[in-house]
């Protein structure tokens, strides 16, 4: 018993701290920056929605299948939250589910006609299903706002001030309620993440990408099964797309086009899809990057550009190589007290 | 009611005739060989009946269900698991995870309990099921070894493995021995045999090698240009003059 406690602390120790020094972000940012520190919280929220959006992604490509279109699926999630909340006052706690369900919908209609096709037909196709959608968007002046899209998104609310569990989230100046909310979604939709990855669901997945006839042969329904993995990875795209709805309060076609889609296959790539913890540092590492390189706007896609290549020539299997390197150079620096 | 019964199947690839009515009856318990010339038409044959293709007429039943033009998953779970004629496996797992996989790719939980519940105690019984498997297929040593790093051999035997642990009543295998040496080739058949015998599972095979083919088979079924040609024991087979003059030519051939 007590072996199986310290073992499940040694696992999760790398996590709880992150999730503490979240948790934390808004005072040290006050501490540091002071009413900056507001700008960079925005940030952070950013960041927490694509860490979701990067993971459903990785999720997505473990049956070896690269959509063109997971952007859509967030644009799903956005534009359902953002309609419900502006033109018939829906409260958070039931858009963001709602849009869930209704970007799953959609993802199964896209996924159907998909997972007749591998590789490259998969790939093209899925562009020209996610275009479609957004043509959509764009064409439709109601309820989509056509291409100016949709501003003056209400921000969430829990009750009214007075009520004992009323939370402030309408504040400009103090958007620390409207980071714990964002912070615990995202931990929420990783940890259900995570526990598909690791799940028998997680393991056909995975099997498929590595031998879809053998699969077959051993009773896994691959078609099925890849329908259900679109479904699934869009569901998760719909909560990020629902937390930036409500973080930025305006959205419109081109925040879900190519350009958007291609830092975040960038960012996957780089952190890599191998284990759960890739597109986690992925996403880090790139979001850094594009902080470092505000004063240089017009170069950053010169500047992505080059390190999708080198990342693919020099680490091909993504950032994430480095985690067992560096433990192993850390157990090798404490040497070997440790028996694993 | 026959355990597994092919009635009149045929397949045909646009003007190509792969398979033209062929009749099959496989009892329970016996292991059934086919064999035939190259592009005779086994494998075809073989996939109509697992699934992987759909056929153009005829009907397959298996224990009174029919079972022709169902998607190959169904009918692998409905107990007719074959196994392929090249290594398939997944490489980047070792032997008992592979075996693992196999068994609990198929178990029934939903998509909420596979995230919320809590499998440990499902888990520990499909692994033990699973070293039950590889030690009674001879495996025990390797148990631990990567998939990519065995022999030939020892692959096509997990590949076997990984059949059986799906826990089929109809064994599908194709070329069991292909590419093996002969003490490999010695030890799949004493693994066919022992899993037939001991675990009472039926069997049937499409096989290249003759040696294997009459040591091993109870009945024979010979197939040419997609047409059934002959039936019968090994014995039977060997003497039959039709089997002869399609496999080495007619008399009055020149050689």
């Amino acid at each position: 018993m007590l072996k199986s406690n310290s073992m499940f602390i040694k696992r999760w120790w790398p996590a709880a701290t992150i999730i503490i020094v979240f948790a934390f972000a808004p005072q040290l940012f006050e501490t540091f920056w002071g009413r900056m520190g507001m700008y960079k919280l925005v940030l952070l929220q950013v960041f927490l929605a694509n860490v979701v959006l990067a993971q459903s992604y990785r999720l997505m490509t473990t049956t070896g299948d690269w959509t063109l279109c997971h952007y859509i699926l967030m644009g799903m999630g956005a534009y359902t939250t953002a309609i419900l909340a502006k033109f018939y006052g829906v409260p958070f706690y039931l858009t963001i589910p709602v849009a869930a369900i209704c970007t799953v919908a959609v993802s199964f209609l896209i996924a159907l006609p998909l997972s007749r096709t591998i590789g490259f037909a998969f790939f093209i196709g899925s562009f020209a299903l996610g275009e479609f959608v957004r043509y959509i968007w764009e064409k439709l002046h109601f309820p989509f706002g056509g291409s100016r899209g949709l501003s003056n998104i209400p921000r969430p609310e829990l009750g009214q001030s007075g009520d004992w569990y009323f939370v402030d989230f309408s504040s400009r100046m103090d958007i620390s309620n409207l980071y714990y909310g964002t912070l615990i979604l995202a931990v929420f939709a990783l940890v259900l993440l995570y526990r598909l990855d690791t799940s028998r669901f997680g393991n056909a997945w995975k099997s498929i990408y590595s031998d879809s006839e053998l699969c077959e042969s051993i009773g896994i329904n691959v078609t099925r099964y890849r329908i259900l993995i679109f479904c699934v990875a869009g569901f998760f795209a719909s909560l990020a797309g629902s937390l930036l709805a409500y973080q930025w309060g305006a959205i419109d076609p081109d925040n879900f086009g190519m350009i958007e889609m291609v830092y975040l296959i960038i960012w996957v790539v780089v952190g890599g899809v191998k284990t759960y913890w890739g597109p986690l540092i992925g996403v880090a590492s790139m979001s850094l990057v594009f902080e470092l390189t505000r004063p240089f706007d017009e170069f950053r896609p010169l500047i992505f550009g080059v390190i999708l290549i080198s990342s693919l020539v020099f680490m091909p299997g993504g950032l994430e190589v480095l985690i067992p390197r560096t433990t192993r150079f850390f157990k090798n620096l404490v040497g070997t007290k440790e028996v694993s | 009611m026959s355990f597994l019964s092919v009635k009149k199947l045929s397949k045909h690839f646009g003007g190509l005739i792969a398979n033209n009515e062929i009749d099959l009856e496989v009892e329970k318990g016996e292991i059934r060989g086919i064999i035939g010339p190259n592009g005779a038409g086994k494998t075809t044959f073989f996939n109509v009946i697992s699934g992987f293709y759909q056929p153009t007429s005829g009907s397959v039943t298996f224990k009174g269900q029919n079972i022709s033009g169902k998607h190959s998953s169904e009918i692998s779970k409905l107990g007719v698991v074959r196994t392929f004629q090249r290594a398939a496996l997944f490489p980047d797992f070792t032997v008992l995870e592979n075996v693992v996989i196999a068994r609990h790719l198929r178990a029934n939980n939903s998509l909420v309990s596979a995230i919320f519940g809590n499998q440990k105690k499902a888990e520990e019984a499909n692994v033990k099921r699973s070293a039950e498997i590889i030690e009674f297929l001879g495996l025990g040593d390797e148990i631990e070894s990567l998939a990519s790093n065995l022999s030939h051999g020892h692959q096509r035997q997990l590949g076997v493995a990984m059949a059986l642990a799906t826990e089929p009543e109809l064994l599908m295998l194709d070329e069991p021995v292909a590419g093996m040496n002969s003490g490999e080739k010695a030890v799949m058949v004493g693994m066919v045999k022992k899993i037939r015998d001991e675990w009472g599972v039926t069997v049937l095979l499409v096989e290249h090698d003759m040696r294997t083919v009459m040591n091993l088979c109870d009945r024979i079924t010979v197939i040419d240009f997609g047409e059934k040609l002959a039936e019968g024991t090994p014995d039977e087979i060997k003497n039959n003059d039709k089997v002869i003059e399609a496999y080495l030519g007619a008399d009055d051939s020149v050689a």
